[in-house]
């Protein structure tokens, strides 16, 4: 059972972005860096499943030399090797991704290290396209479940299986699917572990196998950037502290949500 | 023409979709053509009454009872027959976790580009959508441009709550056409299996009229007294930051935000969080928004319509007292 996580390098930020000059993309100069938070629950999963069913677990990332900080992350929280397909996140767009992806699955392809299950993230914290997923798995001919919320593999004489459940319209949805199969993680169902000291170091050794695209990316079709509409504030303090509680059910009661 | 792909509930055509009929129709006056609708599987009877009043031209209802069960890639199908024969250059749906999961299939099937969260389309030149969409939580629009053509439509999801959904000036009385979509087994894989309705405590947290924030600011999982007797109050939900799940304070389906649920409510009452982007892009669209806040520099102060500086600890109870004081 090979498990390969795929994670993206994506910027921090929590307050108001601005744009580089050429309005391509975010100033990053002054926000750090982190994992998307849906693939941080992927690769806690993808750590599990070496834990419960023996197997390898590879991290992958298409995305800059920098993105190594992102590979080491999870390689920290007990994944074991790490894939960097080295590219300029911002020419990729979401086929050229599920495609740098679909290659490395491809190569691996009858070897020891066939990959019998892909994990991504739902969507991407900056790109948010929905898609890289659903990409690949056409790719691949590969079923595919989105938004998982947590799964099981299960295996069998007929080959494994994978129990996966996450949030419908109309209320829990269980899927079930065979191996090789993608799964698209949300967020919500399953905690990333913090890692180690001993992780942190082991991560600083272990191997990443780093690759070329061997395609020219068509892009993300990216025009520029815009910043939303900046809206001056308007706030009106209704005062300080446990005296303001009349003049603020007066507020509530104004909107009507308390009735007089 | 404008297909969109319309998702239905037991009182029929569900919200996010008619703010995606909406919003078609804001994309059809700025010159392509008008909305058609895409029904897939069995709806309510309803569902019809909706589309009528949102002025659709045409309804497609792709009928097969494999359908029953919802598999994307089966959706996917039905799209691409219905985007075919109707020669549709525009196939739009919400940005529900449906339809950016079938949108994203019939990209993948057709090799075509896709825009999710969209906030608006119109028309360009030479027959090219132009497209703004939500990146970074909301933070940045991205700037994209479609082409649509009859077999290769413009793919476009609508980010939930960019417009206010309200039914067209003229209603319609469509034509019905049913069709049974060709299905493979290969679409019928990764389809539901079994489902089982979620039993939320602190009530329906995307169709509350009031949500009641909370924030790293209320100081840890004992401390919720006040602000849950204050949603109980106010017949709301309660909604929690990122910080307040991860710290394991409250059940991540309270969670709103980016990675979280988007909420619309008449208001959201914050208490105790900053107002990062990434929370703010999931209750943004709330119509009156109030901070509790010890910070009056907190963007979720500065951003509110109104605010109240102070521990909330203080300002919650007095502000409980009161609404049973005049509730009498
Ligand atoms: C990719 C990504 C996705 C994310 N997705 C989400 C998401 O979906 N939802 C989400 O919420 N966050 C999300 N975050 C996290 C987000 O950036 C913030 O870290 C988070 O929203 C902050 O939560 P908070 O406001 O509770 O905490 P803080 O930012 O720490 O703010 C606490 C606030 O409480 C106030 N306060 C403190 N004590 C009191 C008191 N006694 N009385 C009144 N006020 C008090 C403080 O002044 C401060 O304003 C995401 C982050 C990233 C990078």
């Amino acid at each position: 059972m090979n498990t390969l996580v795929c994670i993206k390098r994506v910027p921090a930020a929590s307050s108001a972005v601005t744009l580089t000059d050429d309005a391509m993309g975010v100033d990053t100069r002054h926000v750090g860096y982190t994992t998307s938070p849906h693939e941080e629950c992927a690769v806690e999963a993808a750590v599990q499943l070496v834990e419960t069913h023996g197997g390898t677990a590879a991290v992958l990332t298409v995305g800059p030399e920098d993105a190594l900080e992102q590979l080491r992350d999870a390689l920290a929280m007990g994944v074991r090797s790490a894939v960097h397909v080295v590219a300029d996140s911002d020419a990729f767009g979401p086929a050229d991704v599920a495609r740098a992806v679909a290659d490395v699955v491809g190569a691996r392809a009858g070897s020891d290290d066939a990959v019998d299950l892909v994990l991504l993230g739902n969507d991407a914290a900056d790109t948010g396209d929905f898609q890289v997923g659903i990409r690949l798995a056409y790719r691949l001919g590969w079923p595919v479940v989105t938004g998982v919320r947590s799964f099981q593999v299960i295996e069998s004489a007929e080959g494994g299986r994978v129990a996966a459940l996450g949030d419908g319209p109309d209320g829990v949805e269980h899927f079930d699917v065979p191996l090789p199969a993608v799964l698209t993680v949300k967020e919500g169902g399953i905690t990333p572990r913090y890692p180690s000291l001993p992780g942190r170091i082991k991560a600083k050794k272990a191997p990443v196998e780093n690759v070329t695209p061997g395609f020219e990316p068509a892009g993300s079709g990216r025009v520029r950037l815009h910043l939303p509409p900046e809206q001056p504030s308007q706030v009106q303090i209704l005062g300080e502290g446990a005296d303001a509680a009349p003049a603020l059910v007066d507020v509530l009661e104004q909107i009507g949500v308390v009735g007089r | 023409m404008i297909l969109v792909l319309v998702e239905t509930q037991a009182d029929g055509v569900e919200l996010l979709s008619a703010e995606a009929l909406t919003f078609a129709r804001g994309i059809a006056a700025s010159g392509d053509g008008d909305v058609q609708a895409l029904v897939v599987g069995p709806h309510p009877a309803a569902t019809l009454e909706g589309l009528a009043a949102h002025g659709v031209s045409a309804v497609h209802h792709a009928d097969d009872e494999r359908l029953a069960a919802y598999s994307a890639a089966a959706w996917a199908a039905a799209a691409i027959d219905a985007a075919k024969t109707t020669g549709a250059t525009t196939l739009l749906a919400a940005a529900s976790p449906r339809g950016n999961e079938v949108l994203a299939h019939v990209a993948a099937r057709l090799d075509l580009s896709m825009a999710a969260n969209a906030v608006t389309a119109d028309a360009g030149t030479a027959g090219t959508l132009v497209v703004r969409r939500q990146v970074m939580g909301g933070a940045a629009l991205e700037e994209v441009h479609l082409s649509g053509a009859a077999g290769a439509p413009a793919l476009v999801t609508m980010a939930g709550h960019a417009v206010d959904p309200a039914p067209a000036a003229a209603p319609s009385s469509p034509s019905v056409s049913v069709f049974a979509p060709a299905l493979t087994d290969a679409d019928l894989v990764a389809r539901v299996v079994r489902s089982e309705p979620v039993v939320n405590e602190s009530g329906a947290l995307t169709t509350s009229r009031v949500v009641v924030g909370a924030g790293r600011g209320v100081g840890g999982a004992e401390q919720f007294g006040d602000l849950l007797e204050l949603t109980e109050l106010l017949g709301g939900a309660l909604g929690v930051s990122r910080v307040v799940t991860s710290l394991g304070w409250r059940p991540h389906h309270e969670q709103v935000g980016q990675t979280g649920s988007r909420v619309s409510p008449d208001l959201y009452l914050a208490c105790g969080i900053s107002g990062a982007i990434q929370h703010w892009a999931g209750m943004s669209s709330a119509k009156t928004i109030i901070a509790i806040n010890t910070d009056d520099e907190a963007p979720m102060v500065t951003k509110a319509h109104y605010a109240v500086i102070g521990d909330l600890h203080e300002i919650v109870p007095a502000v409980n007292a009161e609404i049973r004081k005049r509730k009498g």
